[in-house]
C-alpha cells in the first residue's frame, strides 16, 4: 500500500516533465493520454485494493521520510520565491508579502522551534477512498478532454494567443499529484506544502493567456488563496507552540474532546483556510474570475481539484465543529453562499459564469452542512462532493464544446440545441438533471441536511439555515429551469457540422455513464462507503436515510428516467395535426418569424427571466461581501479572543 | 394501519378529480353570484373536460404531449406519497419535479404566449417553494418526524396551535397555488387577457384536458395540507380538517372575485416577505419552545 500511494502522489508529479519537454504535438498528446490513463488506472487500482482489504484505516509514511521532509521545506521555499518573482514582476508586490510571512513562520517553526513528536505523515481512511477516486478519474477525464480542446483552441480559435500548451498540460499533472498529496496528508506541514502547489498551480492556470484581464484575476486567485494559507500556517503555529503535535488527527480530537478557548483556535484557522479555498463569500471573487482561462482549467478547478480541496479538509474537521462558534460560523456562510449565489446565478445568461455562481452555491450548501457538523450532515455532504464533481466536470466540458462548436457559450444562444446538436444536448441535460432534480444529488442531500438544521442547537443558527435552505432551493430550481427550457423546443438555426473532437466526447459520454450509475448505485454507495465514512468519524452505524424514503427516492428516480421514456414511446405513434403557434395573427408561416409593424417578416427572439433589476450582481454582490465578511470578522473575534 | 393507508391512498387516485371538480363547478357558480350572475351547473367542469378529450388532437411540437403526461404521473405520485402516509418533504420535491415537466411542455413549443407564461409560471413557483419547504419543516419541528401518517398519529391537539404563522403563509401562497386573482398571471380563465392563455397557450384538446386533471390532483395534495394543520389523532378532528379546507376554499374565492392582477415582481415580493414575517416568526418561536 505505501508504494502503490507513494506512486500515486509522485508520478504525476514527474510525468509532468515529459509533456513540459515534448513539443511535438502528437507525440505530446500520447503521453497526456498514456499519464491520464496510469492515473485513473492506479488510482482505482488502490482505492479498490484498499476497499477489498477491509477499509481499515493506515497511518504509515512514505518511505524515505526524511528526504521527502526536506523536499518540502525547500518546496515550500521555492515557491515563496516563486511567487515573490512573479509578483514584483507584474507590479504586484504586496502579495508577496502574504507569502513570505506564512512561508518563513511555518518554516522556522520547523527548523527552531520546539521538537515536535514524529508521526506517520500519511493516512487512508474512507474520505481519502472517495477522494482520490474522485480525483483519479474525474480529474484525468479533464486531462484527456484538454488535450483536444486546447487543440482547437489554439489553431481554431485564437489564433493570436502564445501557444503554451506544454505548460498547460505539465500544470494538470502538477495538480493531481498535489490533490493526491492533500487528501493522504495527516501532518499539517505536508498538507501545507501540497495546499501551497494547489493555490499556485491554479494562479498559473487562471493567467494562461496572459491578457491582462487574465493576469488581474489570477493575481486575486494568487491573494485571496494565501490568505487562506496563512489560516494553515497559524493552525501549525498554535499546533507546534501549545501541543507539540502538527498533525491534523490529533488537533481534531483534542477540539473534539474540549470545543472552546485554545483548542477550538487551529480549527477556526483551518475552516477559514477552506471557506477562501472553496470559494465562499466573501472569497467567491477568485473562481469567478477564473472563468477567463480556457474551459479544462474552469473544469479543473470547478469539479475534481481545487475547490474540493476546501470542503475535503471541513468535511475532515467537521467533527470538530458541531455546535460550537466555528461550526456556526461555516454554517452561516455556506448557508448564506448557497442562497447569494443562485440568486445571482438567476441574473447571468454567461453560460460558464451560471456554472460558476453554480459551483459557489452548491459548495455553499457542502460548507454549510460540514459547519453543522452532525452525522446526516456529513452524509449528504459527501454525497453533494460525489455528486457535484461528475455533473460539474460534464456541464463545464459541454459547455466548452458547445461554444467551440457554435461560437457561444450564452444560454439565450442555446435556443433549440436539442434540434441542431442533440448529442451536446443530451449531455448538457443529464449534467443539468445531475445537479438539482428530485431525485438527484441535490434532493437525498437537502433532505438530510434541512433535518439536520432543524436538530441545530443554536435557535439562531437553526432558524437562519432552514430559511437559507428553503429559499436557496427556490432559486436554484428556477436558474436550472430556465437553462433546461432553453435547450428543448425548436430551433430557428440550421444544423451544422459538429467540431467537437473524438476525445471531448469520450470524456463526456464516461461521465454520462458514470452519473447513471451513481445515481443508480446510491444505495449501494451509501451502505458501503458513507456508512463506513460516518463510522469512522463518528463511532455510530444509524442509517440515516430510512428504508421507507429509501424506496420512494428510487421510485422517483426511476421515474424520472422510465416515465418520460415509456409515456414518449406511448405518444410517438399517436397521429396529431401539426399547427403553427399562436402569434395573434401575425404569423408568417412558420415559428421563428412573425408580421413587424411595417408588414415586414422579423424573426421572433424568445429571451428568459434575468431579474437583474431585482437580484442583480450590480445591486447585491457588494451588500453579499459586507455581510459575509461581516459574519466571518465577529466569529473569528469570538474564537481568536476565547483562545486568550 | 398499513391497509387503511393503502384505501386512503386508492381513494385519492379515484376520487380526487370528481371532488376537486365539484369544487371547481360551486367556485364557478359562486363566483358566478357574487359577480350577480346564474352561472354554469356545478357539473360544467365535467362537461368541458369531456369536451376537451373528444377534441381532434392539434399541435404545435409533439413532443409536449410525453412531457405532459409525466407531468400528471409525478403529480398523482406526489399525491400517492401525501395521502398514503409517507414523507412530506419528499412530497415538496415531487411536486417540483412534476412542475419542471409542465415548464418543458410549454416551452419546447417556442411560442411567445407560452414562453411568457412560462417564466411567470416559474417566478410562481421560485416565490411558493420556500412556504412549501417550510410547511415541512414547521411539521417535523411539531411533531419530530417528516411521516404525514405519523405526524397524526402523534400529535394529541392539531399542529395549528403550533404553526399558526406558517398556516398564513401557506393559505397566502395558496392563492398562487390555484391562479386565482390577484396572482393569476402565469395563466388566466379569460383569453382575451395580455397572458392569453400563458403557459397553457399552445394545448389543446386532450393535452389541456390532461393539465386541468392534473391541476385537480395537485389541488386535493395542497387542500389535504390544510386539512393536516387540524388533524390529530382523535378521529373527531376529521370533522374539524374538513370545515378548515372549506373555509379556506372559500376565502380563496373571495379573493379572487375582490382583487386585480398584479405584476410578478409585487408577487414574488408579497410571497417571500409573508413567507419570511410568518412562516420566520413562527420557525424561530417554535425552536424556542421546543428547545
Amino acid at each position: 500500500m505505501e508504494m502503490l500511494v507513494t506512486a500515486l502522489i509522485c508520478l504525476p508529479f514527474l510525468w509532468a516533465i515529459l509533456p513540459a519537454v515534448i513539443h511535438n504535438s502528437k507525440c505530446r498528446a500520447f503521453f497526456v493520454y498514456l499519464g491520464c490513463g496510469i492515473v485513473i488506472a492506479l488510482s482505482v487500482f488502490t482505492a479498490v485494493q484498499w476497499f477489498l482489504a477491509g477499509g481499515q484505516t493506515l497511518n504509515f509514511d512514505l518511505p524515505y521520510r526524511e528526504t521527502f521532509d526536506h523536499v518540502i521545506l525547500f518546496g515550500d521555499l521555492f515557491l515563496m520565491c516563486l511567487i515573490t518573482y512573479l509578483s514584483f514582476k507584474y507590479k504586484k508586490g504586496v502579495i508577496s508579502l502574504l507569502a513570505i510571512v506564512q512561508t518563513l513562520l511555518v518554516a522556522a517553526l520547523e527548523l527552531f522551534g520546539p521538537e515536535v513528536e514524529e508521526l506517520p505523515a500519511l493516512r487512508f481512511d474512507w474520505l481519502t477512498f472517495v477522494m482520490i477516486l474522485i480525483i483519479g478519474v474525474v480529474g484525468s477525464l479533464i486531462g484527456i478532454y484538454a488535450v483536444g480542446y486546447m487543440h482547437g483552441y489554439h489553431i481554431h480559435h485564437h489564433k493570436e494567443l502564445t501557444d503554451r500548451r506544454s505548460f498547460f498540460l505539465a500544470m494538470i499533472f502538477v495538480f493531481f499529484g498535489a490533490m493526491f498529496g492533500l487528501v493522504f496528508s495527516q501532518s499539517l506541514i505536508w498538507m501545507y506544502f501540497f495546499w501551497e502547489i494547489t493555490s499556485v498551480t491554479s494562479f498559473l492556470l487562471i493567467g494562461y493567456t496572459r491578457s491582462d484581464e487574465a493576469i488581474n484575476n489570477s493575481f486575486k486567485a494568487l491573494w485571496m488563496n494565501l490568505l487562506g494559507g496563512c489560516g494553515i500556517a497559524a493552525a501549525i503555529a498554535v499546533g507546534i507552540l501549545a501541543w507539540n503535535t502538527v498533525n491534523l488527527y490529533e488537533i481534531i480530537d483534542l477540539a473534539i474532546a474540549a470545543p472552546k478557548a485554545l483548542y477550538l483556535l487551529p480549527i477556526g484557522c483551518l475552516a477559514f483556510a477552506a471557506l477562501t479555498k472553496s470559494a465562499q463569500f466573501p472569497f467567491s471573487g477568485w473562481l469567478l474570475g477564473a472563468m477567463v482561462a480556457p474551459t479544462p482549467s474552469s473544469a479543473l478547478l470547478h469539479s475534481a481539484t481545487m475547490v474540493k480541496a476546501g470542503v475535503y479538509l471541513l468535511i475532515r474537521i467537521s467533527a470538530a465543529m458541531a455546535d460550537n462558534y466555528v461550526g456556526n460560523m461555516v454554517a452561516l456562510i455556506g448557508g448564506f453562499t448557497f442562497l447569494a449565489a443562485s440568486c445571482f446565478a438567476i441574473t447571468v445568461s454567461d453560460g460558464k459564469k451560471v456554472l460558476a455562481y453554480s459551483t459557489i452555491s452548491n459548495l455553499g450548501l457542502i460548507v454549510a452542512c460540514t459547519g453543522c457538523g452532525y452525522e446526516e450532515t456529513i452524509w449528504a455532504a459527501v454525497f453533494l462532493v460525489i455528486f457535484h464533481a461528475v455533473s460539474k466536470s460534464m456541464l463545464f466540458q459541454c459547455v466548452g464544446a458547445i461554444e467551440n462548436t457554435t461560437g457561444s457559450r450564452d444560454v439565450e444562444d442555446m435556443q433549440g440545441l436539442m434540434a441542431i446538436f442533440p448529442k451536446l444536448a443530451v449531455i448538457l441535460m443529464i449534467g443539468i438533471a445531475g445537479m438539482f432534480l428530485a431525485p438527484f444529488g441535490m434532493l437525498i442531500s437537502k433532505w438530510a441536511a434541512l433535518k439536520a438544521f432543524i436538530d441545530t442547537s443554536s435557535v439562531y443558527v437553526s432558524t437562519l439555515m432552514v430559511l437559507f435552505i428553503c429559499f436557496g432551493s427556490a432559486t436554484t430550481m428556477f436558474y436550472w429551469t430556465k437553462w433546461l427550457s432553453k435547450i428543448l423546443g425548436a430551433s430557428p438555426k440550421e444544423k451544422t457540422r459538429d467540431l467537437t473532437k473524438k476525445n471531448e466526447y469520450i470524456s463526456m459520454f464516461f461521465h454520462a455513464i458514470m452519473m447513471v450509475a451513481l445515481i443508480l448505485g446510491f444505495p449501494w454507495l451509501s451502505e458501503h462507503v458513507l456508512k463506513p465514512l460516518s463510522n469512522d468519524m463518528f463511532g455510530t452505524v444509524d442509517q440515516v436515510i430510512s428504508y421507507q424514503n429509501m424506496i420512494i427516492m428510487i421510485v422517483l428516480l426511476v421515474g424520472i428516467f422510465v416515465v418520460p421514456c415509456f409515456n414518449y414511446f406511448l405518444t410517438k405513434g399517436q397521429k396529431a395535426k401539426q399547427v403553427i403557434t399562436y402569434m395573434g395573427g401575425a404569423n408568417v408561416g412558420d415559428n421563428f418569424n412573425f408580421v413587424s409593424s411595417t408588414g415586414e417578416p422579423k424573426e421572433m427572439h424568445i429571451a428568459n427571466f434575468y431579474m437583474d433589476e431585482i437580484m442583480g450582481e450590480k445591486k447585491l454582490f457588494t451588500p453579499a461581501i459586507m455581510i459575509s465578511t461581516f459574519i466571518i470578522i465577529v466569529y473569528m473575534i469570538i474564537v481568536i479572543g476565547g483562545a486568550f | 394501519m398499513i391497509s387503511s393507508r393503502v384505501i386512503i391512498a386508492v381513494l385519492y387516485v379515484l376520487l380526487a378529480p370528481f371532488v376537486i371538480g365539484l369544487l371547481d363547478g360551486f367556485d364557478r357558480k359562486i363566483s358566478a353570484r357574487m359577480q350577480g350572475r346564474k352561472g354554469p351547473s356545478v357539473l360544467q367542469p365535467f362537461f368541458d373536460l369531456k369536451k376537451l378529450f373528444e377534441k381532434e388532437f392539434l399541435t404545435a411540437n409533439k413532443t409536449q404531449l410525453f412531457m405532459i403526461y409525466s407531468y400528471v404521473f409525478f403529480i398523482i405520485l406526489s399525491g400517492v406519497i401525501f395521502y398514503a402516509g409517507f414523507d412530506l418533504l419528499l412530497v415538496v420535491f415531487s411536486l417540483s419535479t412534476a412542475a419542471m415537466f409542465l415548464i418543458l411542455a410549454s416551452t419546447s413549443t417556442h411560442s411567445p404566449y407560452s414562453a411568457q407564461g412560462t417564466h411567470r409560471e416559474l417566478v410562481q413557483i421560485m416565490s411558493c417553494e420556500p412556504m412549501e419547504l417550510l410547511v415541512a419543516v414547521g411539521f417535523y419541528l411539531a411533531t419530530k418526524t417528516f411521516n404525514v401518517s405519523e405526524v397524526v398519529a402523534n400529535s394529541v391537539n392539531s399542529n395549528i396551535i403550533y404553526l399558526p404563522g406558517f398556516f398564513v403563509g401557506f393559505v397566502f401562497i395558496l392563492t398562487i397555488k390555484f391562479r386565482k386573482s390577484p396572482f393569476d398571471i402565469a395563466t388566466s380563465h379569460h383569453a382575451h387577457q395580455e397572458v392569453i392563455k400563458g403557459v397553457t397557450s399552445e394545448m389543446v384538446g386532450k393535452e389541456y384536458g390532461m393539465v386541468t386533471l392534473a391541476e385537480w390532483y395537485e389541488n386535493a395534495i395542497l387542500l389535504g395540507i390544510v386539512g393536516l394543520f387540524f388533524l390529530n389523532s382523535n378521529p373527531v378532528s376529521f370533522v374539524g380538517a374538513i370545515i378548515a379546507i372549506l373555509v379556506v376554499w372559500f376565502l380563496e374565492i373571495l379573493i379572487d372575485n375582490t382583487s386585480a392582477r398584479v405584476k410578478w415582481q409585487l408577487m414574488l415580493k408579497l410571497a417571500w416577505g409573508v413567507t419570511i414575517v410568518a412562516a420566520g416568526m413562527n420557525l424561530f418561536l417554535l425552536e424556542i419552545i421546543m428547545g
